[in-house]
């Protein structure tokens, strides 16, 4: 049998030369005249060793990572399509500490199957979900998810099950499913991941919502700075039409169900459910006022469902294994599940499904093993560009939406992102002002014009001009935009913002940390 | 995504083609602004009057959703485009650095567009970057210096 050689197809991979270690590979196995067969899978999750290249042995998976095109020969040389040793060779990618401590349900084929193979996908136990919630009613589907406790991976943490019901309660013959694959947050990898490593997943999990809510159509809507997620979920979507999963005969002519994908255009607020309505009805990407909520009056005015990929993803399994399987892992009232993206100054770095309850510290110290550089950790952001800033002495804090609102931080989308001790505190609360600025929509005030004013008072303060005044504005501004904003950016950008100033207040005297070197107008981007 | 494929030059003719294929869908003016952009790598004033005749949409209309997306271009883009991450998982990594390196050393290139972007989903292989919409990473160093090359040559 010719040997399969898998090498990631994912965008990380990519980015650090997998493409072209797949063809070095199939020409010196030309040139050898042995015979390979190369699967693009997607990744494991374990950026470090991208691009990891794995051979299917007898005696199961081998891998070798990090591969570069400039070691394909030793490799060939070695004997690697037989498992044999090598420099690199890192054995069962299954026995490394950073995938063996996790429990994968949402990313349990993400980096073993091939994307878009659907036999893999079924031969890996997709689309028993799917069957599952075909001999229930929506009623039940929706009991089911209830149950689960599953709350919304976006970053909300809204009782999945909830909205569910809305839109199946509501009473109109044309209602819409739609997934937000807008991951604008810095840090957050996840949805990118599965679109390009198991789509087929967020599909089957498009098609439950669509039964339990009655809709017919679904819309996936990806961000642009995702070009390699859009090719795969796109690619993905024509492979279950032509398939009969999705189509006027849908789930083998049960329904009709079909789903569109649609291209954002480089706006972070579009991550906000209506404003990506809005974009989704081809107008500028801005926010509503709720109400009218989106179960009720979504895209073109009909009850619509707004989930995040996570969300839907998760859905396949709660239905395969049951409610209770999901619910029984978790912490308090974060049930199941979060898929973690470890990211920035961190040795291991890559994706972490874990149930809820792991603390800051094994996350970071543990499993993410430090910092890459070797410096110390001196802060760490959870949530994205609106999550806040934790010294060490927080990180006692146990994944949980509660315990993280609790200690004024959110959870957001599950990013971490390490920072070590060279970090400028003032200048990540300036950023985080900067980009309010930058994405704002511009329809709240207190977000468009709070956000420039807060720059300017920020560098004001970071300059020495009368910091104890600068600082008693720049609170009012933040208490102005947290409590008047319309939507999540105007309204938690303070959290960055008050985070640093309550935990590193030592980065904001004058400008101990002044960096001559950074470009810092915001004309850069012209 | 064609972005950084020779694009062909504007021609109000194939922009009409363009907006009778794609017209009819629900939503349509944002997949229609791709469309012309992925054609022609920007979208001039030219086609705001042609898609607001074409989706029953006033100019204003147009305009104000071609200029509210970062992604559209009203001018074409001064040869490659490098769309450099700025987020903060990247700056954990040294991406203000790379940010200082770059926009030096591209100063004078006068072949090459560099762009800020908010996060390419590569934030554990940061400094990441789209060149010409190929995504590369780990951009410090060596790295950083060979692209710099590759982009001078």
């Amino acid at each position: 049998m010719t040997p399969r050689i898998f090498v990631p197809g994912d965008a990380a991979a990519v980015a650090v030369g997998a493409d072209d270690v797949a063809t070095a590979i199939t020409s010196e196995a030309a040139r050898r005249g042995v015979p390979v067969q190369i699967v693009r899978n997607g990744s494991r999750g374990v950026f470090e060793l991208e691009t990891l290249v794995e051979i299917e042995t007898t005696t199961g998976r081998v891998g070798y990572g990090p591969i570069y095109p400039d070691d394909v020969g030793s490799l060939m040389d070695g004997g690697f399509l037989l498992g044999s040793a090598h420099p690199k060779r890192i054995g069962r990618p299954e026995s490394l500490p950073f995938l063996a401590r996790q429990t994968r349900l949402t990313f349990a084929r993400c980096g073993l199957t091939d994307p878009f193979s659907l036999d893999d996908y079924r031969a890996n136990g997709g689309l028993t979900g799917l069957e599952k919630a075909l001999r229930m009613g929506p009623s039940q589907i929706v009991a089911t998810i209830k149950a689960s406790g599953l709350r919304g991976r976006g970053g909300a943490g809204f009782p999945a099950g909830i909205k569910w019901e809305s839109v199946r309660a509501a009473a109109n013959p044309r209602k819409y499913v739609v997934c937000n694959a807008d991951e604008g947050d810095s840090g957050t990898f996840a949805d990118r991941m599965l679109l390009e490593g198991d789509p087929f997943l967020l599909i089957e999990g498009m098609i439950i919502a669509g039964l339990a809510t009655g809709a017919a159509e679904g819309f996936i809507y990806v961000r642009s700075e995702y070009p390699h997620a859009v090719v795969a979920i796109r690619k993905a979507v024509d492979i279950a039409r032509a398939s009969g999963l999705l189509g006027a005969s849908a789930a083998g002519g049960v329904f009709p169900f079909d789903i569109e994908v649609r291209v954002g255009a480089g706006a972070y607020v579009c991550g906000e459910e209506t404003a990506l309505l809005e974009s989704l009805e081809g107008k500028r990407g801005q926010v509503r006022a709720k109400p009218p909520l989106p179960a009720h009056a979504g895209l073109f005015g009909r009850p619509t469902l707004v989930n995040n990929v996570l969300t839907l993803a998760a859905a396949p399994f709660i239905l395969a294994e049951g409610a209770d399987a999901y619910a029984s892992l978790g912490f308090g009232r974060s049930r199941g599940t979060l898929p973690v993206q470890i990211a920035g100054d961190v040795r291991n770095g890559g994706l972490f499904e874990t149930p809820f309850g792991m603390t800051l510290a094994e996350l970071v110290d543990d499993v993410g093993g430090g910092t890459l550089s070797g410096r110390a950790v001196r802060a760490v952001q959870v949530g994205g560009p609106l999550g806040a800033y934790f010294p060490r002495a927080l990180f006692d804090t146990p994944l949980d939406y509660e315990a993280f609102a609790a200690k004024e931080g959110l959870i957001g989308h599950g990013g971490v992102v390490v920072f070590n001790d060279t970090v400028d505190m003032g200048q990540q609360a300036r950023f985080a002002l900067e980009f309010c600025a930058v994405e704002s929509c511009g329809k709240c005030t207190p977000c468009r014009i709070g956000s420039v004013r807060g720059v300017e008072t920020l560098d004001r303060i970071l300059a020495g001009d009368r910091p104890e005044a600068n600082l008693a504005v720049l609170n009012d501004l933040c208490e102005t935009m947290a409590l008047g904003s319309l939507c999540a950016l105007g309204g938690l950008t303070p959290y960055p913002v008050r985070s640093a100033l309550k935990h590193f207040a030592e980065d904001f005297g004058a400008a101990p940390h002044a960096r001559a070197d950074v470009p810092q107008d915001r004309s850069w981007r012209q | 995504m064609p972005e950084g494929s020779p694009n062909t030059p504007w021609s109000a003719a194939r922009a009409a083609e363009i907006i009778a294929e794609g017209r009819a869908t629900a939503g349509a003016l944002l997949p229609l602004l791709h469309a012309l952009q992925d054609e022609f790598g920007h979208v001039p004033d030219e086609a705001v009057p042609l898609l607001a005749a074409e989706l029953n949409l006033s100019r204003a209309e147009v305009h104000g959703v071609l200029t509210f997306y970062h992604d559209f271009r009203r001018t074409p883009a001064r040869g490659r485009l490098v769309k450099l991450c700025r987020a903060e998982a990247c700056q954990a990594r040294g991406g203000r650095t790379a940010e200082a390196y770059l926009s030096a050393a591209l100063r004078e290139n006068a072949g090459v567009t560099l762009e800020a972007v908010y996060c390419l989903g590569l934030c554990a292989s940061g400094p990441a970057a789209l060149v010409d919409g190929r995504p590369v990473a780990r951009l410090q160093g060596e790295r950083l210096k060979r692209l710099v090359q590759d982009l001078a040559s």
